[in-house]
């Protein structure tokens, strides 16, 4: 994407700008010229609703933060407070709190098109490894963020995931004290949880322009999984093909959010978090909210205090090492059968976890657990090394341009039937 | 101009559409800084008149300030309505500041800079604002002193004989 800027300034203002801040032609070539492949499906819009969902979450915490008060004993009131008496309250509340669930099942669609189209190869290993960065940082918001309505979950969830740091050997009750503030989960913990709730995000739009930065360098991936060998022919500028069709799935996201929002609010939540924290009492059952119902399956799963907390930061971290452990030379699973057929596995595997997450750790659903989180590491660790030496690929296109004429020849041949 | 094609149609309502559900997105935002539910619950308050005796000033926290309730004597009332209205630098007649001349009802709060007048002080034995002197009467009227305008007169309503809701 280097080289001499596209864009023209139109008027006086705009040449005396350019001269002082090229802003104009930064933003024409970054998001109006800038050469999209013709390939790309709608799996290539996550990116872009992930933006968007950033963006809501952001604007309507700021607005809650209006309204908030994060002290033990006026927490849980202040957000009856926004659901009855602000105006608009129960709106914005339930549209942060879903927005959530949306912006992490958003997330999870994002990375697995990673996963099936290789995009996390050679050139684009570092935009891979800043995704990973941006999941671990919003899933620490996320985590921050549901501590605050001080309702039974958010306390006992506060309580379970800060004793995984006491797992850590000499240093770890030290470091859990140093985390709440106090001796258990209280005021200090709520209070400084939320300076750091409010703080993340922001944190994350930071890494988030750097990893929109790498994939500008790189170019986008494609579905071929070949590299685009013509700008002229396999590219399609980003304006407006791209803007229109991120425009598109925006759209169906939100149709997903509204009906959440305002159909089904509470449906993605946990009824034991409209009881007002109590350090006496322990629900039944501790669970965290869904998107991280498949990591905590694999802390369970293991039967060593340090060993599934390891597990647990392993589990995301491993994902970085990615580019390294898929030995293929084929980006794309269009060509790769037998990475295909062990690709959908992982998903079954990581769907399964997600329920597992969600019972009781004992019986049938701790062996199934077992063996889910042993599945998840085996396939990143043992399975990817070595289908990328053994496995058999089909011919990867020419090129884009080949792969487009291949397929509009054969739904000619089709309409011709 | 060439007649509307269908692409024209089709952009012209998607961005009207477009800017109809940004407005119904954006409205919450500004709206929720509006006074919420429990700040309007307090917009209005009642004062029972009942205790108070004539001569006493009973102040009552009205909107987050304070409201002067005077119940006014006979002299009072007499210097409040016979005060000339030519060398007031805000004139107005006693009878536009009360609904009944016993009852004066005025926001405790002096119009120069904000202070809380005192009550029962002064050289007309209305209000006398330390801050920086501004003298009011028996009728709430600013007499001398940097204030600039009367003591204002919130909307109220007398409920019954002894009862009166502010706001």
């Amino acid at each position: 994407m280097s080289g001499p800027s596209k864009y023209t300034p139109k008027s006086a203002f705009a040449r005396w700008l350019e001269k002082r801040l090229p802003i104009l032609s930064f933003m024409y070539d970054s998001f109006v010229a800038y050469p999209t492949p013709k390939n790309l499906n709608y799996l290539w819009t996550f990116g872009a609703i992930l933006f968007f969902m950033l963006i809501a979450q952001i604007v309507t915490g700021v607005v809650l933060a209006m309204h908030y008060t994060a002290e033990t004993t006026l927490a849980f009131d202040s957000v009856e407070r926004i659901m009855r008496d602000v105006n608009w309250g129960m709106f914005l509340r339930y549209a942060h709190a879903n927005g959530a669930s949306l912006f992490f099942f958003a997330a999870y669609i994002h990375m697995f098109r990673g996963l099936y189209y290789g995009s996390y190869k050679s050139p684009r290993e570092v935009l891979w490894i800043l995704g990973v960065i941006i999941f671990l940082l919003m899933m620490a918001t996320g985590f921050l963020g549901y501590v605050l309505p001080w309702g039974q979950m958010s306390f006992w969830a506060a309580t379970v995931i800060t004793n995984l740091f006491s797992a850590i050997p000499v240093v770890g009750n030290a470091i859990k004290t140093w985390l709440l503030g106090g001796y258990s989960v209280d005021n200090a913990t709520l209070n400084r949880f939320y300076a750091l709730h409010y703080l993340m995000p922001f944190v994350i739009f930071a890494v988030v322009a750097i990893h929109v930065w790498a994939l500008h360098v790189t170019g986008q991936n494609n579905p071929t999984g070949v590299e685009v060998k013509s700008v002229e022919r396999e590219t399609v500028p980003f304006t407006p093909y791209a803007t229109f069709k991120d425009a598109v799935g925006i759209g169906v996201i939100l149709v997903l959010y509204a009906w959440l929002t305002f159909f089904a609010p509470n449906y993605l939540g946990h009824p034991d978090n409209y009881i007002p924290a109590n350090p006496l009492s322990t629900p039944p059952h501790i669970v965290p909210e869904w998107y991280f119902l498949p990591f905590y399956a694999i802390l369970r799963a293991i039967p060593n205090k340090l060993a599934g907390v390891v597990a647990l930061f392993a589990s995301v971290l491993i994902l970085a090492a990615l580019p390294w452990l898929d030995t293929s030379k084929v980006k794309s699973a269009r060509y790769r059968p037998l990475f295909r057929v062990f690709f959908w596995v992982f998903v079954g595997v990581c769907v399964a976890l997600g329920y597992l997450g969600a019972q009781p750790p004992e019986g049938a659903f701790l062996i199934a657990a077992r063996l889910c989180s042993a599945w998840y590491f085996l396939h990143l660790l043992v399975i990817l090394p070595l289908l990328g030496k053994f496995e058999r690929t089909q011919p990867e296109p020419a090129s884009i341009e080949a792969s487009i004429a291949a397929q509009t020849a054969a739904l000619k041949e089709v309409a011709h039937v | 101009m060439t007649d509307p094609k269908r692409r024209d149609i089709l952009f012209l309502g998607a961005g009207a559409m477009a800017a109809v559900a940004a407005g119904g997105m954006v409205w919450p935002l500004i709206d929720q800084m509006n006074p919420d539910a429990s700040t309007l619950a307090l917009a209005s308050i009642e004062v029972d008149l009942a205790g108070i005796v004539p001569g006493q000033i009973v102040t009552v926290k009205w909107r987050g300030k304070p409201v002067f309730v005077r119940r006014r004597t006979p002299a009072e009332i007499k210097e409040a309505e016979n005060a000339p209205l030519a060398g007031l630098p805000d004139p107005e007649p006693d009878a536009k500041r009360v609904q009944k001349p016993e009852w004066l009802v005025v926001v405790g709060v002096c119009t120069h800079l904000g202070c809380i007048p005192l009550g029962h002080e002064g050289e007309f034995d209305g209000w006398f604002c330390p801050c920086h002197g501004s003298t009011y009467d028996v009728s709430g009227r600013i007499r001398s002193g940097p204030a600039p305008t009367n003591l204002e007169v919130p909307k109220y309503v007398f409920l019954s004989d002894m009862k009166i809701k502010i706001g």
